[in-house]
C-alpha cells in the first residue's frame, strides 16, 4: 500500500465521527454584531435591527439575518493561528503528509427557523465525506467535507452547514511534468516592426516577398525602411521565383532550442534575384549538402497556422 | 597620423582571478579590478575622474565609482555591439584625456558569465518591435541563434573558398591553449591541448569544434588611460596608445552579415586596421606581436588578412607556418586568448597588451614596441596599437 492511499484509508476512519469538539456559541445573538455584520455585508433590510420592524413583521424581537448561522460559534480570532484546542484532526492528519494547503471551496447551509435576539447557539461536527485524491489546478489533493449540526439552548435544530475544503500539495511538489506543460515552449518568433510586417505577412501567405526600391530597382533584403543605393524610402514588394543556390550552411548541435530537431542544418540560400536569406532545409540529408548546390522553396508549418521557408534540392525539372 | 596619436597612455592594468564561478557580485569584482589597476599605476581612486565600459556591461558608472570612492565623475561613455567594444573604451577614454575632458578614465568590463547567465545559450529574445530585435527574427526562427551558429556561417563560405580546413582552426586553437597553458592566471592553465584532441572534441555547430570556441568566464578586468604626459610620472612605464579605431561598414549586422558581397572578409576589421596603421604611421614590418579577439577561432583567419601579415585567403598558410604560435614571427594571444586564459570580453586582452609593451607578459616573446589589440570580430569593431614611449 502507497502512501497516498494509506493517508486516504486514514481518512476514511474519521467518517461519520466528530470533526471537533462540539462548541459552544462565547455570546447570545445580539443585536450590535448582527448590526456590524449589516454593515459590512451591505444587509438593510431593518428587521435584522429595529425591533419595531421586526415586530411589524410578526417577530418578537429583531431576527438574527440566517446567513450568520456560523458567525456565533466561530473560533476566536489567534495572531498565532488555530488553537490545538480548534483543531480539526482530519485535517491535522493531511497537513503531516505534505498536503498543507488549503481552500474552501462550498459552503451549504440549511435553517429550520430564524435566530432571536438571546438565543445561544451551538454545534457538533462530523466528517461528512473524503474524496480520493483529484489533481486540481491548485496541486494534488482531497476534498474533505465536514457537515455542521446547528442547536439552540434547548438542543432544538436551528441549521445545519456543509463545509468542504480541499487540502493540497502546494504546487511545487507536483512532478515536474505537470506545470512544464503549461508553459511548452514555442517555435521562435519574429518581432514584427513597420518595417518587416510585409514580408511576415507574406511568408504567413506562403509568399516570399523582396524588397524592391521603387526609385532605382535595388532589391534588399532583410527589409528595411531605406534604399542603400538611392536613399529612396518609396518601394514595392516583388515576389521571389523560389530558385535559388546555396551560398553557405551550418549545421546546429548546441545550443537547442525546444522544439526543433537536431543537428539541425540551417541553409544561407542565394535567390536568384540576387538577395540571399536564411531558411532550413527539406529533405536535405546532410552528406548532401554542398555550396552550389541548387535549391526551391517550399513552406513548413512549424506549428499549426505558423509556416516558415525551407529549401530542398531543386532537379532542375518544372 | 591623427591628433589622438600618442597623447594618452595606459597607466594601470588590473585584474581579479578568471574562474567559472567567482562567488562574489559583479560589481565587487569591477571594484576589485579597478581598484587594482589603480593600484598599479600608483594613481589615488579619488582622482578618477572619467568611467568607459560596454553596453553590455551590468554595473553602472555611479555604482563603480562611489563604491571605489570616486569623487567627481566628468566622463562616462559606453560602446554597444558586445565584445565589438573591447578596444573602443580605451579608444573614448584616449580622446577624453586628449581634450582635457577628464584626467584619469577607468575602462573595465566585470561579469559573471559563467556562473549567472550564458552567451553561449540560446538567444531567444521577447518579440518586441524594434529594429534591434527585428533582426533576431531573420535567424533564431530557423535554429540559428547563438554566436557560434552564427559566425561558423561565415566560416563555412571562407573554408570554401579560400581552402580553409578545420585542422587550421584547431592550429590556431592549439597555439593559444599552449600559451595558457604557462599562464598560471589562465583557466587552462597547464592544459595544452593537440590537433587531435581539437579534432575529436565535440560539434557546437559544423564547421565549429567546441575547441574552436571561447571559455564563459567570471572575472574582471580594469584599465586606466591618462595622459601620456602624466603617465610618464607614474609608477608603470607608459604605454603609449598609437592609434585607436572603431569601425562598422559594407552592409554590416551584428554577426550576421551574410549580405555583403564577400563573406570571407571582415570588412569592419579591414576598415580599423587603415585607421591604425594610418594613425600609428606604421605596418605589419613594424609590429612584434598582436592580440587578436578569439571568441571563435575561424575569425583569427581574416584578422590575420586584415592587418597584412597574410594575403587574402592565405592566412591559413602563415598559421601552418607557425607563425602565430609561441616562438613565431607574429605570436598572438600570448596569454592564452579567450579560448585559454578567459572570456572576458576581450578587456584581459588589452591587458596582456600592455603587459606585452612593458616586457611583462608571462610569455614574452621578446622586446614588443608596436602591439596591435583587435575587438570582437563580426560585429561593429574595434582596435588599438599600443606601443613604447
Amino acid at each position: 500500500m502507497n502512501e497516498a492511499s494509506d493517508l486516504y484509508t486514514q481518512a476514511l476512519a474519521w467518517l461519520g465521527k466528530e470533526a471537533t469538539r462540539p462548541v459552544e456559541a462565547r455570546d447570545p445573538v445580539n443585536v450590535p454584531m448582527i448590526r456590524r455584520w449589516c454593515e459590512a455585508i451591505g444587509e438593510e433590510n431593518p428587521i435584522y435591527v429595529d425591533a419595531e420592524a421586526a415586530a411589524a413583521q410578526g417577530f418578537p424581537a429583531p431576527v438574527c439575518p440566517p446567513a450568520m448561522l456560523e458567525v456565533w460559534t466561530m473560533a476566536r480570532f489567534r495572531h498565532t493561528g488555530r488553537a490545538v484546542e480548534d483543531s480539526i484532526p482530519v485535517l491535522t492528519l493531511f497537513d503531516e503528509a505534505g498536503y498543507t494547503g488549503v481552500v474552501a471551496t462550498n459552503i451549504e447551509q440549511e435553517y429550520d427557523r430564524y435566530l432571536l435576539e438571546g438565543d445561544r447557539v451551538s454545534y457538533t461536527a462530523i466528517v461528512d465525506e473524503v474524496s480520493p485524491e483529484k489533481r486540481t489546478g491548485l496541486g494534488i489533493g482531497h476534498f474533505v467535507t465536514i457537515r455542521y449540526e446547528f442547536a439552540d439552548q434547548n438542543g432544538a435544530p436551528v441549521g445545519r452547514m456543509l463545509f468542504r475544503v480541499l487540502k493540497f500539495k502546494p504546487k511545487l511538489a507536483q512532478p515536474a511534468t505537470a506545470p512544464a506543460a503549461l508553459d511548452a515552449p514555442k517555435h521562435p518568433r519574429p518581432a514584427i516592426t513597420h518595417d518587416n510586417a510585409h514580408y511576415w505577412e507574406g511568408i504567413s501567405r506562403r509568399e516570399l516577398l523582396i524588397q524592391k526600391c521603387s526609385s532605382c530597382g535595388h532589391l534588399r533584403h532583410p527589409p528595411g525602411p531605406g534604399c542603400p543605393k538611392c536613399r529612396s524610402l518609396d518601394w514595392v514588394a516583388v515576389k521571389a521565383s523560389g530558385r535559388g543556390t546555396l551560398y553557405s550552411f551550418v549545421t546546429v548541435h548546441q545550443p537547442r532550442i525546444p522544439g526543433l530537431q537536431y543537428p539541425l542544418p540551417v541553409l544561407l540560400v542565394e535567390l536568384e534575384e540576387g538577395v540571399r536569406l536564411i531558411a532550413n532545409g527539406l529533405d536535405l540529408p546532410p552528406e548532401d549538402i554542398a555550396i552550389g548546390m541548387p535549391l526551391r522553396l517550399d513552406w513548413v508549418e512549424v506549428e499549426p497556422g505558423y509556416v516558415l521557408p525551407a529549401f530542398r534540392p531543386d532537379a532542375g525539372e518544372g | 597620423m591623427n591628433g589622438l596619436s600618442g597623447k594618452a597612455a595606459i597607466a594601470g592594468i588590473g585584474a581579479t582571478e578568471f574562474s567559472k564561478n567567482s562567488g562574489r557580485s559583479e560589481l565587487r569584482l569591477a571594484v576589485e579590478a579597478a581598484l587594482a589597476a589603480l593600484e598599479d599605476a600608483g594613481i589615488d581612486p579619488a582622482e578618477v575622474d572619467g568611467m568607459s565600459t560596454y553596453t553590455m556591461d551590468n554595473n553602472p558608472e555611479i555604482e563603480l565609482f562611489r563604491n571605489i570612492g570616486g569623487r567627481d565623475l566628468k566622463f562616462f561613455s559606453r560602446i554597444h555591439y558586445g565584445g565589438g567594444a573591447a578596444c573602443a573604451p580605451i579608444m573614448h577614454a584616449a580622446m577624453a584625456v586628449a581634450t582635457g575632458v577628464a584626467q584619469v578614465v577607468v575602462c573595465y568590463r566585470a561579469m559573471n558569465e559563467r556562473s549567472q547567465y550564458r552567451f553561449g545559450a540560446a538567444f531567444t529574445p521577447n518579440a518586441l518591435p524594434t529594429a534591434e530585435i527585428a533582426h533576431y527574427g531573420n535567424y533564431v526562427p530557423f535554429g540559428l541563434a547563438s554566436p557560434a551558429s552564427w559566425i561558423a556561417m561565415s566560416a563555412q563560405r571562407y573554408m570554401y573558398e579560400h581552402g580553409a580546413t578545420s585542422e587550421d582552426f584547431g592550429r590556431i586553437a592549439v597555439s593559444f591553449r599552449d600559451f595558457a597553458a604557462t599562464n598560471p592566471k589562465a583557466w587552462f592553465y597547464e592544459q595544452p591541448i593537440t590537433l587531435e584532441d581539437h579534432q575529436a572534441s565535440r560539434w557546437i555547430v559544423e564547421p565549429l569544434h567546441l575547441f574552436d570556441c571561447c571559455q564563459e568566464s567570471d572575472g574582471a578586468v580594469a584599465v586606466v588611460v591618462t595622459t601620456a604626459e602624466r603617465a610618464r610620472k607614474l609608477k608603470q612605464a607608459p604605454v603609449v596608445i598609437r592609434a585607436a579605431a572603431q569601425g562598422a561598414c559594407d552592409d554590416q549586422q551584428m554577426m550576421t552579415s551574410y549580405y555583403r558581397p564577400d563573406l570571407t572578409s571582415l570588412s569592419e576589421m579591414n576598415l580599423v586596421a587603415r585607421q591604425l596603421y594610418g594613425m600609428a604611421g606604421i605596418g605589419p614590418d613594424d609590429v612584434q606581436a598582436a592580440i587578436l579577439y578569439d571568441h571563435f577561432s575561424p575569425f583569427v583567419l581574416p584578422q590575420i588578412e586584415a592587418f597584412g601579415f597574410a594575403k587574402k585567403g592565405q592566412a591559413k598558410d602563415f598559421v601552418r607556418e607557425g607563425n602565430i604560435a609561441r616562438g613565431g614571427r607574429l605570436p598572438v594571444n600570448t596569454n592564452g586568448g579567450q579560448l585559454g586564459e578567459a572570456y572576458i570580453h576581450g578587456l584581459n586582452g588589452v591587458a596582456e597588451g600592455v603587459r606585452l609593451v612593458r616586457g611583462q607578459s608571462v610569455n614574452q616573446p621578446g622586446e614588443c614596441r608596436n602591439v596591435i589589440i583587435t575587438a570582437g570580430t563580426g560585429v561593429p569593431t574595434s582596435g588599438l596599437i599600443l606601443s613604447y614611449d
